[in-house]
């Protein structure tokens, strides 16, 4: 009998164009997503190198990180962000590779695109310059970020020199209670595994609670995996993979399509498959999670409160701790549900798609954001998204309820556009990073699912979205 | 790009201790919309080094400085060695990270560990990030800040060894292969362009079983 193999092991074995003998292997890589950000070295280095892309139909480009989320007849008004879309459409032209510019309604987050187009497909091994690639594992894809010259490995080579990371599995049993989603469950295992206890593997989430999760929830989940310091997240492949995955304009279509499903139906770990490292999550036990720190791993349940630096035994924790108190403006003890907001973001390529617009939403029905919250934002993951969360009449509900209702884009994610933080603002926010000055320089950030977003602009402070009776 | 072989070299250490430091605090997005590869060093750490709000294209000598910041102190002005905590480099995949650090003069990165995406990034760059135990980092953090001068690291990439101002010699565990490409300043796109036929004929054999993916 062969020996059973995990979802990664297949993925990668289909993969390998060869190994040297220092066990690196040069890994064939089937699709890479382009944006305006980490990609103009990558073309420049190609042009000084006098090369051209292997198989540029392969690539897909489309700005997010620098567009504005108002006024999108304008243009982009900041000069140097401006230069690094225009630098991106020229490239595009002068490479032959397909893009979506800032007109056009398929543009939005490159991880929000992907999927929702069909070009990102299950079993294929995909990059971009982005740290959240790891998105696209949701779809038993093996994806994840790299750097601008890896970018421009891909486009000479079509090729990565890897060696193959240990793997992980994250099995969350049971079922989730009510008002806990994905994002929840992320954190929580961040929180539980920290944000290094990832690195150097790929991790697969398995259990009865992804299982039970929509695509758009198990992108949530794969997202965060860098938050985990797992560059790749995977999840095995189902139906609900294939039903989401027909029909798209990229995908394969017709006689193709089920030839392509037939082999997608195999690509799941072997029952006996083997894992360098198990984790098991109870579902029943994840409660809302709100970070209350400067890195993802510092996240408590909403009825929580703000830890006290002195109870930590570790000096290097404890220190990372103060530091983070003292940025963050806490004080140990304080009841996490206390704490004031100034801003609220419902967005990203975390929970910037859909079914995080109609979660936000049924929080915000007939509803009014809190008088002291000076901006709460929704900006959806896609012009795809966006037209049809209209179509649901969600924008009227965000309207009506006092959110601002924007064109889509990273924005405040990484605030590289006009959307930032000013100094000592407080965010909830939807995104995946609470680093310092993630969200604007002296910015703080708390990250919670989009109901919890919601919820917050509601009270201006977070409250447990399994009391509001939504 | 090639990058330049890697030389052997004495250097002082600058000791930086925080664990998790993060791309957005090596080089923070804004500094992100530039197409060059080159300029980011001025601007390395800049929330943590600057009083007032980076931005770019600014002149920097004339900006506040935080004295509070250890890169900031003179008796580390020389630094090519950086010193610092675990998970070093996480977040972002923004290869403007390890510019900004060879850009600012740093050649080495000392950490028990760091995120998998920096890592390859930094060695790309030339960059030699060197993972050592906990307990041997805890003790150049102490020589590193015992001494009124900074403490200075040979650093023997060819017999991976380091030995720092006579306290011993250190023994360093490097992937042979990033181990090769830094000795010889391999150039690995063209190294990878040396097996286009491996790379057509896996092609050829991929149409066959997956022609979705090349349709």
């Amino acid at each position: 009998m062969p020996t059973p193999r995990t979802l990664y092991d297949k993925i990668w074995d289909d993969h390998v164009v060869r190994t040297d003998e220092h066990g690196t292997s040069l890994l064939y890589i089937d699709r890479q997503l382009v944006h305006e950000v980490t990609s103009p070295q990558a073309f420049e280095g190609l042009r000084l190198a006098g090369r051209k892309p292997r198989r540029p139909e392969t690539h897909l480009a489309v700005p997010d990180h620098n567009v504005p989320t108002t006024d999108r007849h304008l243009g982009i008004t900041d000069p140097i962000s401006r230069i690094q879309v225009e630098a991106l459409e020229a490239n595009c032209r002068e490479f032959g590779i397909q893009l979506f510019d800032m007109a056009d309604k398929r543009q939005g987050i490159v991880h929000v695109i992907g999927p929702e187009e069909g070009f990102t497909l299950p079993g294929i091994t995909m990059v971009c310059g982005d740290s959240h690639t790891s998105t696209h594992g949701a779809f038993g894809a093996l994806a994840f970020g790299v750097g601008t010259s890896e970018v421009e490995h891909v486009l000479a080579t079509q090729c990565l020199l890897q060696r193959k990371s240990k793997s992980m599995l994250v099995s969350v049993d049971g079922e989730l209670g009510r008002g806990v989603t994905a994002k929840d469950i992320v954190l929580a295992i961040i929180g539980e595994i920290g944000t290094a206890g990832g690195t150097g593997h790929v991790i697969e989430y398995g259990g009865d609670a992804i299982r039970a999760l929509s695509m758009e929830g198990r992108m949530t989940v794969c997202n965060m995996s860098i938050e985990a310091g797992a560059r790749a997240g995977l999840i095995g492949i189902d139906e609900k993979t294939i039903d989401y995955v027909r029909g798209r304009p990229m995908a394969p279509q017709g006689e193709l399509f089920e030839q392509a499903a037939e082999h997608w139906r195999s690509l799941n770990s072997d029952p006996g498959a083997e894992y360098d490292r198990v984790v098991h999550i109870d579902a029943a036990s994840i409660r809302p999670q709100v970070t209350w720190g400067t890195s993802p791993e510092m996240v408590l349940p909403v009825d929580g409160s703000v830890p006290d630096p002195a109870e930590i035994a570790d000096p290097v924790k404890a220190g990372s701790y103060r530091h983070a108190l003292a940025y963050m403006g806490l004080t140990p003890g304080t009841p996490l549900a206390e704490i004031p907001l100034d801003k609220v973001f419902i967005g990203s390529c975390t929970n910037g798609r859909i079914e995080d617009l109609r979660a936000a939403a049924e929080v915000a029905r007939g509803r009014k954001v809190a008088d002291s919250i000076k901006l709460a934002m929704v900006v959806p993951g896609s012009g795809l998204v966006k037209e049809q969360a209209e179509a649901e009449g969600l924008d009227r509900i965000f309207t009506e309820a006092g959110f601002e209702w924007r064109e889509p884009g990273c924005s405040m994610c990484l605030a590289m556009n006009a959307d930032r933080l000013e100094p000592g603002e407080r965010c909830a926010s939807t995104s995946n990073r609470n680093f310092e000055g993630r969200q604007g320089q002296g910015g703080r950030t708390h990250l919670v699912s989009p109901a919890m977003a919601a919820a917050a602009a509601i009270h201006g402070r977070f409250v447990d979205v399994r009391e509001e009776g939504a | 790009m090639p990058i330049k072989p890697f030389e052997n070299f004495r250097g002082a250490v600058l000791p930086l201790d925080r664990a998790n430091v993060d791309t957005d605090a090596i080089i923070p997005k804004q500094f992100l919309k530039s197409i060059k590869r080159t300029g980011f060093g001025p601007n390395l750490f800049d929330e943590w080094r600057y009083l007032d709000r980076g931005e770019p294209g600014q002149d920097c000598s004339n900006r506040p400085l935080n004295p509070d910041f250890v890169l900031n102190d003179p008796k580390y002005a020389d630094a090519t060695i950086l010193l610092t905590r675990h998970n070093f480099g996480c977040g972002s995949s923004r290869e403007h990270a390890p510019w900004a650090l060879a850009d600012y003069g740093f050649k080495v990165l000392i950490a028990p560990s760091f995120a998998d995406i920096f890592h390859q990034n930094a060695i790309k760059n030339g960059l030699l990030p060197i993972v050592l135990d906990e307990a041997i980092v805890d003790r150049l953090f102490q020589l590193a800040t015992d001494s009124d001068e900074p403490l200075t690291i040979d650093v023997d990439l060819q017999n991976l060894t380091l030995d720092a101002d006579g306290h011993g010699t250190i023994e360093i565990d490097i992937d042979p292969f990033h181990h090769h490409c830094l000795i010889h300043g391999l150039d690995d796109i063209g190294l990878t362009l040396t097996h286009a036929d491996d790379i057509a004929a896996y092609e050829a054999r991929r149409q066959n079983e997956a022609p979705w993916l090349f349709a």
